[in-house]
């Protein structure tokens, strides 16, 4: 099995080596806006490795995350999805022994470098988890945490609305901002945590399986906000559903591991391709439900 | 109740034995209820016999007298108010420090081989009997830092007793927060103090006060530690916190309770309703703290 199937993306580099902050780079013939040109990427990551300790989670993943579109991250479980992902945000800090390799570039920027603080990526960089994690607080002072400890200086009862109605939770919750957030539904809650994201107002919002925890509507509803925010947001999902990844995704990554249990990248494409056209038989096979 | 034809085909393979199941249910309900039966006999038993003792001495110049030689005149109000000193001082001293250590242990500590071994020695300590505290006590308050036998030393004393258990408590506290709270506050760009201070510690809070309080409640019922550093069992003004002589209500009853005269151990009951009602109003108080600060968690 070969470990790096996609052809790495071309590299523009600059003698120096490092790279121009915003890249231009072909081709897809798939861009659903009709533009010819690929959309820029805001996430890159460039030959990246994660160890927990001795063992190798997810090895030489180069990839790049397109700005204000979905990208899905698709594979059987234990693949190394949700390790990649929270390399972008640097969320794999908090476990003990854990190292990346390789560079995650954030608009052109080296989130791994010593000197950037992870604090900071972190508030431009949100994060939805698998189980909604509201915090035992009112639903105000849920949406209000992030902008409080970030300093915010506005008009905080305007931030809350606004981001409570971006989340398309406000409806559900204007007369009840007081009550608890750990009150609402499943799928309320992760709508609170996504409005609770919203408020630092981020740049990218990685989900790491939203919905594995809700019901089939609230999921539907996740997914039409998705596609709502995704003309202010860049967001990245991380799904063990199929169907979920066509539906609400517009590029897709796929991902499988190897004999020595590390995942890698097999696939990425356009969402269409990669369902309909997939280059590999790994990705076919997993697409069409024979593996995973 | 009508019992269900037995299955053809499985009727070979299974033996559920219903009955004998459900009578082994019964058994054990059987033995739950009565070892709490027993403890409430046990419990009431003790209640109405110091009530009962107690009644003809418990009033209103019972709880503002000062001990005296003649029963019928003693009072507690030094014990109460010495009591109310050292609870207010132990307090003071364990809130801040034994929180402050649990969050170190429990939040900026790795995980290592020295963390767990103080753990499992702060949980010793816990266990260790008061009156090796007295002597700790009386070595380092009262004679090395010179303090001498006053409210201070003892509050102190006390101080170090319970921060075992306030710390022991508040580390369970702070670890029964789930981590998906640390991660939901580091994600919104939190650094660690305000993962913490916002996040975690007002999610911790319910158990680090019932903790706290409990343990109070167990300072304030400690006798043989005072004993050993220079509580008096007869104080007939009120004491001050850093000089003099001061006493608690547990020595005011053990001093009363020594004493050979029947009218004397009918007041030392009476105190002992007084420490009682003021142990039911700390419980209480832990009850309504828990249910106020954890009116937003359901986890």
């Amino acid at each position: 099995m070969t470990t790096r199937l996609p052809e790495p993306l071309p590299r523009d580099s600059a003698p120096d080596g490092r790279r121009p902050a915003i890249r231009i780079t072909a081709v897809s013939n798939h861009d659903r806006a009709g533009a010819s040109a690929e959309p820029e990427h805001v996430i890159e990551l460039e030959d990246v490795s994660c160890w927990y300790g001795s063992f190798r989670a997810v090895r030489n993943v180069d990839l790049g995350i397109a700005r204000q579109r979905i990208t899905a991250l698709i594979g059987p479980s234990g693949c190394g999805k949700s390790t990649l992902i929270r390399t972008m945000n640097r969320m794999n800090d908090l476990i003990p022994g854990y190292r990346t390799e390789g560079r995650v570039l954030f608009e052109g920027q080296d989130l791994s470098a010593r000197t950037v603080d992870p604090v900071a990526v972190r508030r431009r960089v949100g994060m939805v988890f698998q189980k909604p994690n509201p915090f035992p607080k009112s639903v105000y002072d849920n949406v209000a945490f992030g902008p409080r400890i970030n300093g915010y200086r506005g008009n905080m009862d305007e931030l809350v609305e606004h981001s409570l109605r971006r989340a398309v939770l406000w409806d559900d919750v204007k007369d009840k901002l007081k009550q608890s957030g750990m009150a609402l539904s499943g799928g309320q809650q992760q709508r609170l945590c996504i409005a609770r994201t919203i408020a630092v107002e981020p740049e990218v919002i990685l989900m790491d399986e939203p919905c594995s925890a809700l019901d089939p509507r609230s999921t539907l509803q996740i997914e039409e906000l998705m596609a709502e925010l995704k003309r202010d947001y860049t967001i990245v999902i991380v799904t063990h559903n199929m169907q979920q990844a066509a539906r609400a995704s517009d590029t897709t990554i796929f991902m499988t591991m190897g004999d020595d249990r590390a995942g890698y990248v097999v696939e990425q494409g356009e969402t269409i391709d990669i369902f309909t056209n997939p280059k590999h038989r790994l990705t076919e096979d997993y697409v069409s439900g024979r593996f995973g | 109740m009508s019992s269900l034809a037995p299955s053809v085909r499985s009727a070979a393979r299974f033996e559920p034995a219903l009955m004998r199941r459900k009578l082994s249910g019964t058994v054990f309900y059987g033995a739950c209820l009565a070892a709490i039966g027993l403890l409430m006999l046990a419990l009431v038993a003790l209640l109405v016999d110091v009530f009962v003792r107690a009644a003809p001495w418990l009033d209103i110049d019972f709880l503002t007298g000062v001990p005296s030689s003649r029963p019928a005149r003693a009072g507690i109000l030094p014990a109460l108010v010495g009591t109310f000193e050292i609870g207010l001082i132990v307090g003071l001293l364990t809130f801040p420090i034994g929180v402050a250590a649990a969050i170190y242990l429990a939040e900026y500590a790795s995980d290592s081989r020295l963390n767990r071994l103080l753990q499992a020695n702060i949980s010793n300590l816990a266990g260790v009997p008061s009156i090796i505290y007295g002597i700790l006590g009386l070595a380092l308050f009262v004679r090395a830092l010179a303090l001498g036998p006053t409210i201070l030393a003892g509050a102190l004393t006390l101080s170090l007793l319970i921060l075992p258990v306030v710390i022991i408590a508040s580390i369970e506290a702070l670890k029964a927060v789930p981590q998906a709270q640390r991660e939901g506050a580091y994600a919104l760009g939190a650094t660690r103090w305000q993962m913490v201070r916002r996040s975690i510690l007002p999610a911790a809070a319910p158990g680090i006060m019932t903790g706290i309080i409990l343990a109070m409640a167990r300072a304030i019922g400690e006798a043989a530690p005072l004993i050993l550093i220079g509580a008096f069992t007869f104080v007939t003004f009120l004491p001050n916190p850093i000089e003099g002589q001061y006493t608690v209500l547990p020595i005011q009853i053990y001093g009363w309770a020594q004493r050979p005269q029947a009218d004397f151990q009918g007041i030392s009951a009476a105190a002992i309703v007084v420490i009682l009602v003021l142990m039911l109003v700390l419980n209480a108080l832990a009850l309504i703290v828990r249910a106020r600060l954890s009116r937003h968690i359901q986890w």
